[in-house]
């Protein structure tokens, strides 16, 4: 077997020109919009001193799996969660890397420990008391599907609905120059591996090979904006999961 | 609760640390009670401690094809990956279950951010120097793209990097690819080398000793870090000597990003987890490799948790005094000692601790104690509360 097959019980989202997924669906509906997104997400679950101080990433990924959860109408407190970022948090390695170079013994120590990769799954699970398992990935160019893959790995292997949140922010100085991380978006699913249910099932599938027309996240959520079931080979979203490597989803309605 | 889970083998291990390449270097430091750690002679700007520092990395040269990618992480990744012949073990697995049936795993909390670092150091017109600028060594799945060069698998591939249970969580995340059949190999990979980053990140929380450490010691106060490489091939199938994964755990604190739940309670639900899917109850573990880090806290609320959970017989020790804490790779470099413990039907003590914490239960093993062991239970918990147990059975005698 390659194959695994979770339901979406919850989408969240979070794009800095859309806002959150209900904006952003209609958006990749060709819908207008009523409203202009606030500057950043808001991230509600988070208490307000957290958010303050919170860096990029934990904003992101705790406004969308907020969301996801809400919709899920499931408690977050008891959802494993799989957090994945292809950079993490690449401002505070820029900042860190700067204060390195020039003055280490200055190294702030709450810089320091909101460096680590599961920094946003850290404070999600404070927020929402959360104390199942937690994970931070990363796949470099294959983070998101890779990541998708091991939620719904976790899912069907514990029979049990999991959390599943996805970003990346934009970097900053020089480390920008050079790996290339412009954008800022933040994606949630809560997958659940019992099939009956509202929302979308996916089909996922591993295949040791490259893709033949690589989709990546946006796709899968235009196809999901649109409710579009997507079968068979011609209709597969192909998301490249690391060197010769790729997810195949098809989205069964 | 978890269900009990069908035991998977253990085919291959190995781990290089400060206590030397490959197995047999563990084992006989650990039994000579020779510990690793040294006066720090890694940094330029003076930091007084002690570290775990591997000799010989700076000599390594890699391959051609691989050289684009050298990083100080990646330099010990290969030296690692030569001891006790794992590459060619791994390689074959590759070849005799397909290389689209094995899954290669990887962990670290730090990747190859000593080579980003580096980079800051010796930025030309603000832009990294070209020697430096391959975009796949700055990016937290470093370790992954480089084995995957390596090893040729084409299973799923992904880092778990989640601070110093990294390389625990690795063993649940391919424990449950081979349950479900999405793979019929894992290579596990954990791999974290020194740094400025967490070094003076360390510093900075005032979490590291001026000494090498003392864990579960009254008087501790600190960690030492080390670095160390440690890999692991998980089948379903193994000859009936390999030793067998049993069980794993995970949880997170929900309590702070730095500090452990007072009470231990994450932790508590890692192990509870981990021995319900062995199929096992607490007094049947015969030695736990604790997390035991020296931090005044970790060991506090560790201590009280095994003294509450375990009986008398049950031997635990930290060996972190002999290695140091090598974070994203401690999981599976503890497990490599857990196992290396079964197999040799010794506990390893707790190297530099004289007067043990009050917290502290009759579990706690200073000395080096000739016993006969058959389960192995391994702590890990990291910052951001993301905790990990794993349980190990002995292989056929």
């Amino acid at each position: 077997m390659n194959a695994l097959d979770v339901r979406i019980a919850g989408i969240g989202a979070w794009s800095p020109q859309h806002g959150a997924w209900p904006q952003l669906r209609a958006a990749l509906r060709g819908e207008a919009l009523d409203a202009i997104a606030p500057p950043h997400p808001p991230a509600n679950v988070l208490p307000q001193a957290e958010r303050r101080r919170a860096p990029p990433t934990v904003l992101l990924a705790c406004e969308a799996a907020a969301q996801a959860c809400a919709a899920a109408q499931l408690d977050a407190a008891t959802l494993p969660c799989v957090f994945a970022s292809t950079h993490g948090e690449v401002v505070i390695s820029d900042d860190m890397c700067a204060t390195l170079a020039t003055d280490p013994r200055a190294l702030s120590p709450t810089r320091f420990h909101n460096s680590v990769h599961n920094a946003p799954v850290g404070y999600w699970t404070l927020a929402v008391q959360c104390h199942a398992a937690s994970n931070a990935l990363s796949a470099w160019r294959g983070t998101f599907a890779a990541a998708l893959f091991e939620a719904a790995t976790l899912a069907v292997a514990d029979a049990a609905p999991v959390l599943f949140a996805a970003c990346d922010a934009a970097a900053s100085g020089p480390l920008a120059n050079v790996i290339g991380a412009d954008d800022t978006f933040a994606l949630a699913f809560v997958l659940d591996p019992a099939l009956d249910g509202t929302g979308p099932r996916l089909h996922l599938r591993h295949v040791a090979d490259a893709a033949d027309s690589p989709a990546d996240a946006f796709a899968l959520l235009h196809a999901l904006a649109h409710e579009e079931p997507v079968r068979g080979k011609s209709a597969t979203l192909q998301i490249p999961s690391g060197n010769g490597r790729r997810l195949d989803i098809e989205i069964r309605a | 609760m978890p269900s009990r889970i069908p035991p998977l083998a253990i085919t291959a291990f190995t781990a290089t640390s400060a206590l030397g390449r490959g197995r047999e270097a563990h084992l006989r430091a650990l039994r000579e009670r020779r510990g690793g750690l040294r006066s720090n002679d890694f940094t330029d700007t003076p930091l007084p401690c002690a570290i775990g520092r591997v000799d010989g990395i700076e000599s390594v040269e890699l391959p051609t094809d691989l050289r684009d990618l050298d990083s100080r992480n990646h330099r010990l990744a290969w030296l690692g990956l030569h001891a006790d012949g794992f590459l060619d073990i791994a390689r074959d697995a590759v070849a005799r279950h397909g290389a689209d049936r094995v899954a290669l795993l990887t962990a670290t909390s730090t990747a190859s951010i000593g080579a980003t670092e580096a980079a800051y150091r010796a930025l030309d017109d603000g832009r990294f120097p070209a020697a430096l600028a391959q975009p796949e060594l700055h990016t937290l799945h470093s370790l992954g793209l480089f084995l995957d060069r390596i090893f040729g698998a084409c299973g799923p591939c992904m880092t778990a990097s989640t601070a110093c249970s990294s390389s625990a969580k690795i063993f649940a995340q391919g424990e449950r690819l081979i349950r479900l059949g999405l793979a019929d190999a894992v290579i596990l990979a954990g791999v974290d080398s020194l740094c400025g980053s967490v070094l003076f990140g360390f510093n900075a929380l005032e979490l590291v000793s001026p000494q090498p450490c003392r864990p579960f010691d009254a008087q501790r106060d600190g960690i030492s870090i080390g670095e160390a490489a440690g890999f692991a091939l998980l089948e379903r199938d193994g000859d009936a000597t390999a030793p067998r994964l049993l069980g794993h755990g995970e949880s997170s604190d929900a309590h702070h990003m730095s500090t452990p739940h007072p009470q231990g309670l994450g932790a508590r639900l890692a192990i509870d987890a981990a021995l319900a899917r062995a199929g096992l109850a607490a007094h049947e573990v015969d030695y736990i490799n604790l997390h035991g880090t020296a931090t005044v806290k970790n060991d506090e609320v560790e201590a009280a948790a095994v003294a509450d959970l375990f009986p008398a017989t049950t031997r635990a020790s930290s060996t972190k005094g002999f290695t140091g804490h090598t974070l994203g790779a401690a999981g599976i470099l503890e497990a490599v000692i857990a196992l290396l413990a079964l197999d040799a039907q010794f506990v390893p003590g707790t190297l530099n601790t004289t007067t043990p914490d009050a917290a502290c239960g009759p579990q706690l093993a200073l000395g080096n104690e000739e016993r006969a062991l058959r389960i192995a239970l391994s702590n890990s918990f990291g910052f951001g509360g993301n905790n990990c147990a794993l349980v190990f059975g002995r292989g056929a005698a």
